[in-house]
């Protein structure tokens, strides 16, 4: 029978299962589980509620600021003040409750520091044209700082008359048990992922990585959607910073420091593409899943921790090359 | 009537006059072949009509009232579409994505509206369909042969009412078989009644499709003739300035 042209317009190249065994998120999400399931026969202590809890609580401030990357990475840029931002919208919020306000005031003054800070990327990159990497890398030693002088480079540890809800808000399990900071990961990381997917400001953010020229001339508002990214950046690293106050109870002024590299080799592994239009929100979870087990695993297994960069950096690169190498595969 | 009429326009950047004097009109279901060496000022008039630059002097006229156009996507507002040379794709989204950027279908009351992928599917596949190329909407563009990308960035087109779809070169970069096809593409354009004008280098593209043939030259007009008045030898001529002008 001849197929005719609506038959072929038709057709699906790919099944939907096809899809999922063709994306990077999917084999890192199979390493991640074969990784528990080893570590489960192979260790005593890996499957235990406390380990666990404790595995996932960790994940959650590199997989939070990891959904923020994801979306500037997918546009073609990248953010290295995540981990300064933290660091100083933590410290705004102890300085502020520090002096007696409020709880919803602290959180109010620490989501305003982020968004201004994003705004600031975001103009800097799309109007004024600078690249990326230099604005957010001169942010990374501006905001830094700017939180050593708010703080006087002083360790905050009392929050005012607050405290303990910051303390509950932090390190609580309002819900089945689950640790607080896990819970609002799982609630960024739908947000997240819906956006992506089924909004057209998602729909955008994927053109822009594509193809930032034919987004521009097909009537995508390029300029306004990369400055939303880089706010949408910055706040999730202000929303990582007040929830690791709260788990931590105290905040020095070199907390966050090196995240960003942490922030970015989650959402690499994750199947996020550095020269842009790839990526996903469950991705950069699976993403800091993965550094987060390799790092909880070395200990458990008696491997001294120094080696960690190594298995880390080697992750990164066998992430990528496996993709890669399924790319060239498939192009032959 | 004229579906665009172009009177006495210019543009200069700078000291660089780039586009001089220029008046023409257009037709309703003609097709228009726009051509001239690089630099000559093609490029500059058919961004003045698409809305990116603004004309020093001179004005438009469309269905007899005055078009005064700040942007892009004004100009997609009064029904003038525009196929861009490099096809303004983007490789990592579906042929549907790309045929809807911009312009996506979307459900859902007030601010609360997501994204209709069955809708946008549904009707990218009845463009292919009514444009009789092999495209399939939910395929990346990444994977499409070049015929199948001009039938992506065409296919835009044939979103909205289009009076008039400007095409930069699009027989540029693609084989012999796919010209072919693109050429039908255009004809299909004209048989709407749609004014299509068709910027090329090629010759035997324009004088297999076109109706009329506008030769520029260092910015001005130098020619206006009916494609059957006309030959390749005298087009060529007057492109490179072997001829002065013809009426």
């Amino acid at each position: 029978m001849a197929i005719t042209l609506d038959q072929t317009i038709a057709h699906k190249q790919q099944s939907w299962l096809g899809e999922k065994l063709s994306s990077q998120t999917f084999w890192v999400l199979i390493a991640v589980i074969l990784a528990c399931i080893f570590l489960s026969f192979a260790t005593d202590s890996f499957a235990t509620s406390k380990n666990l809890y404790n595995i996932t609580r960790n994940v959650t401030f590199v997989a939070i600021i990891a959904l923020g990357m994801t979306l500037v990475i997918i546009t073609g840029g990248i953010d290295l003040s995540v981990g300064s931002v933290l660091c100083l919208c933590s410290m705004i919020l102890g300085v502020v409750m520090h002096a007696g306000y409020s709880l919803e005031v602290g959180i109010a003054a620490s989501v305003a520091t982020a968004l201004v800070i994003g705004a600031c990327h975001g103009v800097l990159i799309a109007y004024i044209g600078m690249p990326p990497f230099v604005v957010t890398l001169a942010t990374l030693s501006i905001a830094r700082s700017l939180a050593m002088v708010a703080s006087g480079n002083t360790v905050v540890f009392q929050f005012g008359p607050d405290h303990d809800k910051l303390l509950a808000l932090g390190g609580g399990a309002w819900f089945f048990g689950i640790a607080n900071p896990v819970f609002y990961m799982v609630v960024l990381a739908l947000i997240t992922g819906f956006i992506l997917r089924w909004t057209r400001f998602g729909r955008y953010i994927y053109a822009i990585g594509g193809n930032e020229h034919a987004a521009t001339l097909t009537g995508v508002p390029v300029r306004q959607i990369k400055v939303a990214v880089y706010m949408i950046s910055s706040l999730s690293a202000g929303i990582a910073g007040i929830i690791q106050t709260g788990w931590l109870g105290a905040i020095t002024t070199n907390i966050g420091a090196g995240l960003e590299l942490q922030v970015i080799a989650a959402a690499v592994i994750g199947g996020a593409a550095l020269a842009g239009g790839v990526g996903t929100a469950l991705g950069a979870i699976v993403g800091a899943a993965l550094i987060e087990i390799i790092r909880n695993s070395l200990g458990l297994l008696g491997i001294n921790a120094f080696w960690q960069g190594c298995f880390i950096g080697g992750a990164i690169l066998f992430a990528v090359l496996f993709d890669r190498i399924r790319k060239f595969r498939q192009s032959e | 009537m004229a579906v665009l009429e172009l009177t006495n326009i210019s543009k200069h950047f700078g000291a660089i006059q780039a586009v001089n004097d220029v008046s023409f009109s257009i037709e309703a279901g003609e097709v228009v072949g726009l051509m001239g060496d690089n630099g000559a000022g093609k490029s500059t008039l058919v961004k003045m009509i698409a809305g990116n630059f603004s004309p020093s002097h001179g004005t438009m006229r469309m269905d007899d009232v005055e078009l005064v156009l700040n942007k892009p996507v004004e100009a997609r507002r009064h029904g003038i579409e525009i196929v861009h040379q490099d096809l303004a794709l983007c490789d990592n989204l579906t042929a549907a994505a790309n045929v809807f950027l911009g312009r996506e279908i979307r459900r859902g009351v007030g601010p609360f509206r997501i994204l209709d992928y069955a809708a946008m599917y549904k009707r990218a596949g009845q463009i292919f369909a009514e444009l009789k190329s092999e495209t399939r909407p939910r395929d990346l563009v990444k994977q499409m042969s070049g015929g199948q990308r001009q039938a992506v960035a065409i296919a835009r087109t044939r979103l909205s009412e289009a009076k008039i779809v400007l095409m930069d070169e699009p027989t540029a970069a693609i084989s012999v078989r796919q010209v072919a096809e693109v050429l039908n593409l255009i004809r299909h354009l004209r048989d709407q009644g749609i004014a299509v004008v068709l910027i090329s280098h090629r010759m035997p593209d324009v004088f297999d499709v076109a109706d009329r043939v506008i030769v520029m030259r260092r910015g001005r007009k130098v020619a206006d003739k009916r494609i059957a008045a006309s030959s390749p030898e005298e087009v060529t001529g007057l492109i490179t300035g072997a001829i002065e002008q013809v009426a």
